[in-house]
């Protein structure tokens, strides 16, 4: 099984994504921003980073590039997607997720191990875990705060589509506490904290973080 | 030459903490005089010749699907001598 890591112009997480992806046991392919080629892989991973600088927007430019077209077209057909922190703003911007990710509420840049409750078990990228499981993964970011207007957070919570919610206090102002959310379908999923930054105790602060990646796996293996 | 402008806010619902720590910052430097900010963007687009229906709509188009993020954000269009 290949899975896609895509770098844009400023990603910063693409090496420890490409990593995440081989410890689960997958082949890492690299997919560059500028080219629509997909290059046959059975998902794809948006790192986290600073792409294009965060101009504009968080995301709003590498939403547009290349790569993001063929995307966005393979993943109305079901083709499993994870976006991560940048990755997970370039997705609503690609409107692939709904709601927009803003400034943190205090203003603040988090960096800390956050601890996450995973509410929905069934997308394809979070199969692994129990319903409910607690995890604690890296959380770095100044826009992760999850805004939407009422009838979109209705819907997101009546479809069960929370993927993850922050556990204790509210980190960044997210609607709701949320961390992570997932599409109708379940295969393109947006989490603003790092599992990437999560699969060895060598550098993580648990191995939480392996399980989005062996999820995959095993439900495309399948 | 004249200019396109584009002006984006964010939404009246979406929270500004950056227009809030302005607003905090200003009475510290002696301004006394907000009740409130926000704070936006601005885009000056030189464009070519007289600006046309046709252009301004092309403009609109793209801060419709750019410019602005219009889950959190709402835009202006206006033409500048």
């Amino acid at each position: 099984m290949r899975i896609g890591v895509v770098t844009f112009p400023g990603t910063l997480d693409d090496r420890d994504a490409a990593r995440a992806v081989e410890y689960a046991g997958a082949e890492a392919v690299s997919l560059w921003h500028g080219s629509d080629d997909l290059k046959h892989v059975d998902a794809v991973v948006l790192p986290g980073g600073f792409s294009y600088g965060d101009y504009l927007r968080c995301g709003a430019i590498s939403a547009k590039a290349p790569i993001m077209k063929s995307i966005v077209v393979a993943a109305e057909h079901g083709f499993p997607v994870l976006g991560i922190c940048n990755g997970f703003q370039v997705l609503a911007e690609a409107h692939l997720l709904p709601g927009a990710l803003t400034r943190n509420a205090d203003l603040h840049f988090l960096c800390t191990d956050q601890t996450l409750k995973i509410e929905n078990n069934k997308t394809l990228w979070t199969s692994g875990f129990d319903a409910g499981q607690e995890i604690v993964i890296p959380m770095k970011n100044m826009e992760g705060n999850f805004n939407c207007d009422d009838a979109t957070l209705h819907e997101l919570e009546s479809e069960g589509r929370v993927i993850a919610r922050y556990v204790g206090a509210n980190p960044n102002g997210s609607r709701a506490a949320i961390a992570g959310i997932t599409n109708k379908r379940g295969n393109v999923v947006g989490l603003m904290p790092h599992p990437e930054h999560a699969i060895d105790l060598l550098t993580g602060p648990s191995k939480d973080g392996l399980t989005f990646f062996t999820s995959v796996l095993n439900a495309m293996v399948k | 030459m004249p200019k396109i402008i584009v002006e984006v806010m964010l939404k009246p619902e979406i929270l500004d903490p950056q227009g809030q720590a302005v607003a905090a910052a200003l009475p510290r430097l002696g301004f006394t005089f907000a009740q409130s900010v926000r704070q936006g963007k601005r885009f000056e687009i030189e464009v070519v010749g007289e600006p046309t229906p046709a252009m301004l709509a092309d403009v609109e188009r793209a801060a419709e699907e750019f410019l602005a993020n219009t889950v959190i954000e709402s835009f202006v269009v206006k033409v500048e001598e």
